[in-house]
């Protein structure tokens, strides 16, 4: 039955808004990260009036301005291909989803557009604190908008405060704080954009290295490389705190997602978190196969960190394709206490709950009071299970293991680094060593790349770790999708990927020529 | 407040809503149009900077007011954000690449190392002024001319084949520019757009070379502009239009709709008509009278654009009017009413609404700091921050 459906063109259309969020996502945490180092240096500068702050701000705010208008050109895309490329969704769940969007709008981009304006072009025209001011606005506008962006994300990894009106077909909004303030928008939030400031940290403290190792502009190098293993080292350990706190939110809404990212196939208490392992290859659920071909666990720690405790049971992705098992927490659905439903179980819901849709239009049609009650009990009964209908076998309901869980300790690893790497230059600035350690100032250097690369990894688990739902539970990517002809979404794919792909060389080309140049005055005077 | 209201006051009040932004973008396009006029006005490097420059300090409002066009609408009438973007495919997505293109070229234009060279991020900019007027005021025109769309919504239950909306033609939106209603309108908004931009030129830059190029596009602007305009209003007004017929609530062909449109709703008519004149005082301004007036121009004329653009959306979607008509069949077109949110997320973004004002407040106040002074060839070379 399902083959029908276009997977070509379904395809294209996650391929393309994977290629658009991660170059997005090149932009936008250094945006996020660097708007608030840059103003904490102009603090510094109205605060001492010494003009060598403001050099240095100046400086790095011009590297700011590059990357932003490359994240403002990556970013129209996104909004609008909810709507050209993924139509279903943005009728079934557009109710929801459509206000976040336009609060981005209103509350956060004019907020930035119009302050980073004050911020390039205000310096001789506007007092020095109304120009502080603007960059703080310009931060906190930017950061605003992936408040609600992220709002609109954690929403589909965990929909609630809503309720589906089988009159218009779609799911309405009822409660707009449950929305906003979901535990898993809040945890979302503070952990994406404390990996901006991290990721910003990084990009500071790495091209100051890089004028140290080039014996030039040292003073504002150093001071520099202060601020922001400062700022990179307090947001570092907040971003760990953060993560272990999503961790927990997956590990209660998003079960399938957790079992992906530590390659867990069998369920057990007392689970441990994979320190090192590599999977075995061909492994696919329920074929007896070990799924590691190495590993080494923390004992117990999955369990806890998990359910915060070290004795629970953490199902894998055959007891959850299985069922049956109790799971530790009530609320996913009271049919469930006490027992979890198969995922075949969950398909044939699914498929009661569009069958009862279909049935409660006809009886509306018809005026059929009876049907309509019938049609209607049984609908919201199954609701829960509504996406389920569209999937062929229990074995779809599995992300790409392997992509889910190499990206997650990828990150973990790399952001434990961080951490020491902050630590670390901070001592050697403490006791104004840095400049003789030539191999710290290297590793600092090419740990930028790093950056990129973990803040990336962490929103492959997110995304690919959720699969095969753009809402989870309630829609598969393959039913969101619009009807329109593969071929179309292949030549804007291909555009796509040449004009970002020119663009960013374009941007590294300008931003390493500014790097070369430095700061005017040298940022000495 | 809000939420004792009824969904169908809640409705009309977004379609004001959205009338409203939709009429703004229209007026800050002036920045689009701005971008053709690079080459025109601009005979020597430096003259074309301080143009690039005073078009660079406002584009982000009309590239942040298209995106939250988008976002409104989408928060608010839903079912036509699905439709249109997921069908018209091509259209939309010719529109927003040139805005990718745009976003860059200011900031990459002047800088070193750019890899493409500064003529090509003027071409960004060139492009963008003409694709994205063009193309946004021909998608427009498609609420008075109506396009090939169905919307099914039980094709949900359709396990393999579950899209709502869906295009009926092959050419997903192209085939707008087939319609010269379409391409009128498109062409109307271009030209209205370089009539804005030279305003808008006179406004900011204290140049005298500058100043008298630009009353020159000025008046080679505003004939074709009141030709595509004059003549697209002429049609709308002689051709059928969509209607909903309020008992039934079938929609049908009704003879000069729209012109009865203009006459149920006077109030609609006054603004129109003090929009046009508006427009056409802007523009007479700065070529009738002398330099003194040059400035005020953009003022009167752009006030006029948004309270024209604005009339045409409430005659699009008021009086019983489809905003989104579909000529694949008639009952399929979308109202302010059968494609809305639901009352309660009306009701939350309505509050949002009301931060609209405040955001003007700033907007207003952060311009006119850093416009105290016109932009000059001095202010190009001294040591600030220049696209």
């Amino acid at each position: 039955m399902l083959e029908s459906i276009d997977l070509r063109a379904i395809d294209w259309s996650r391929a393309q808004f994977a290629l658009t969020a991660i170059y997005h996502w090149l932009f936008v945490p250094l945006t996020l990260g660097l708007s608030f180092i840059v103003a904490i240096m102009e603090s510094i500068y109205v605060k001492t009036g010494k003009p060598e702050w403001k050099q240095i701000t100046k400086f790095w705010m011009t590297l700011f301005g590059i990357n932003f208008a490359i994240g403002v050109a990556t970013g129209i895309i996104l909004e609008f291909q909810f709507g050209t490329n993924w139509s279903n969704y943005s009728w079934f769940v557009g109710d929801i989803f459509g206000a976040p969007l336009a609060i981005e709008g209103i509350m956060a981009f004019f907020l930035e557009s119009t302050f980073i304006a004050v911020m390039f072009f205000g310096w001789d025209k506007v007092s020095k604190g109304f120009h502080l001011a603007s960059s703080w606005l310009t931060a906190i506008g930017a950061n605003l908008s992936a408040l609600w962006i992220l709002v609109a994300n954690a929403w589909m990894q965990h929909p609630t405060g809503m309720k589906f009106n089988p009159d218009t077909i779609r799911n309405e909004m009822v409660n707009f704080w449950e929305v906003l303030f979901s535990p898993v928008a809040i945890n979302k939030f503070l952990h994406t954009v404390s990996s901006g400031y991290v990721l910003a940290s990084l990009f500071v403290v790495g091209i100051s290295s890089w004028y140290l190792l080039k014996k030039r502009n040292e003073r504002m190098a150093k001071r520099s490389m202060l601020i922001a293993s400062v700022f990179g080292l307090i947001t570092a350990v907040f971003l760990a705190a953060t993560g272990d706190g999503s961790a927990y939110q997956v590990a209660q809404k998003q079960p399938m997602k957790l079992a992906a990212m530590e390659g867990l196939y069998q369920g057990q208490n007392n689970a441990g978190l994979v320190a090192f392992g590599i999977l075995a290859p061909d492994k696919k659920a329920g074929d007896g196969k070990d799924p590691f071909l190495v590993h080494i666990d923390f004992p117990s720690l999955l369990s806890y960190l998990s359910y915060r405790n070290p004795d629970a049971f953490v199902p894998g992705i055959e007891d959850l394709i299985r069922g049956g098992y109790k799971p530790e927490f009530d609320h996913i659905n009271p049919l469930e206490k006490g027992q979890a439903f198969s995922v075949d179980e969950k398909i044939s819901r699914g498929k009661m709950a569009l069958e009862s849709l279909k049935r409660y239009k006809e009886a509306k049609v018809n005026g059929d009071t009876t049907g309509i009650r019938s049609s209607l009990e049984m609908l919201q009964q199954n609701f829960p299970y509504f996406g389920y209908a569209y999937l062929n076998t229990s074995q779809d309901s599995v992300p790409n293991v392997p992509l889910t869980f190499y990206s997650f300790h990828l990150m973990v690893y790399l952001g434990f680094y961080f951490i020491l790497l902050f630590i670390v230059i901070l001592i050697f600035l403490a006791t104004n060593k840095l400049e003789g350690k030539r191999w710290l100032l290297r590793v600092t250097l090419w740990t930028i790349p790093l950056a990129y690369l973990a803040s990336q990894a962490g929103w492959i688990v997110a995304e690919m770790g959720r699969q095969p739902w753009v809402i989870q539970d309630l829609m598969p990517t393959m039913a969101a999708a619009s009807k329109i002809n593969p071929n179309a979404v292949v030549i804007t794919f291909w555009l796509f990927a040449a004009i970002f792909t020119i663009l960013l060389i374009a941007e590294v080309m300008i931003m390493v020529r500014q790097i070369k140049i430095g700061p005017k005055d040298g940022g000495t005077r | 407040m809000f939420e004792n209201m009824s969904i169908e006051t809640l409705q009309a009040y977004w379609w004001i809503i959205i009338s409203i932004l939709g009429s703004v973008l229209v007026f800050l396009m002036f920045v689009q149009g701005g971008q053709t006029l690079i080459y025109n006005i601009g005979k020597t490097e430096i003259e074309r900077k301080m143009l690039v420059n005073s078009l660079g300090r406002k584009w982000e409002f009309t590239f942040t007011t298209l995106v939250t066009f988008g976002g409104a609408f989408f928060a608010s009438f839903p079912l036509f954000y699905s439709t249109s973007f997921g069908g018209a495919y091509w259209v939309w997505m010719a529109i927003l690449f040139p805005f990718i293109i745009q976003a860059v070229a200011y900031e990459f234009r002047s800088k070193p190392n750019n890899l493409l060279g500064h003529k090509t991020y003027e071409w960004f900019l060139m492009i963008n002024g003409l694709l994205g007027t063009v193309l946004i005021g021909a998608a427009v025109s498609t609420f008075f001319t109506g396009s090939e769309f169905s919307v099914a919504k039980l094709n949900i239950t359709q396990m393999a084949d579950p899209t709502i909306s869906r295009w009926e033609g092959p050419a997903y939106g192209l085939e707008a520019v087939l319609n010269w209603r379409n391409v009128a309108l498109g062409l109307a908004v271009f030209f209205l757009a370089r009539t804005l931009g030279s305003l808008y030129f006179m406004n900011t830059i204290a140049d005298h070379a500058i100043l008298a190029r630009c009353k020159k596009q000025l008046i080679f602007n505003t004939i074709p502009f009141l030709v595509f305009f004059l003549s697209y209003v002429v049609a709308l007004m002689a051709y059928p239009g969509f209607a909903i017929d309020p008992k039934s609530g079938e929609v049908f062909m009704e003879s000069n709709k729209y012109f009865h449109n203009l006459l149920q709703m006077p109030v609609v008519l006054l603004v129109f008509v003090a929009g046009v004149v508006l427009v056409l005082l802007g523009i007479a301004l700065p070529v009738l009278t002398f330099e003194k007036n040059a400035s005020k121009g953009i003022w009167y004329a752009g006030v006029g654009t948004i309270l024209t653009v604005f009339a045409l959306f409430l005659l699009a979607g008021f009086n019983h009017t489809p905003y989104y008509p579909s000529t694949f069949n008639l009952q399929h077109s979308l109202t302010i009413y059968n494609s809305s949110s639901s009352h309660y997320t009306l009701t939350a973004m309505s509050y949002v609404s009301l931060l609209v004002p405040f955001v003007i407040a700033y907007i207003w106040y952060a311009w006119k700091s850093i416009n105290k002074k016109k932009i000059d060839a001095a202010e190009m070379g001294a040591d600030g921050h220049a696209y």
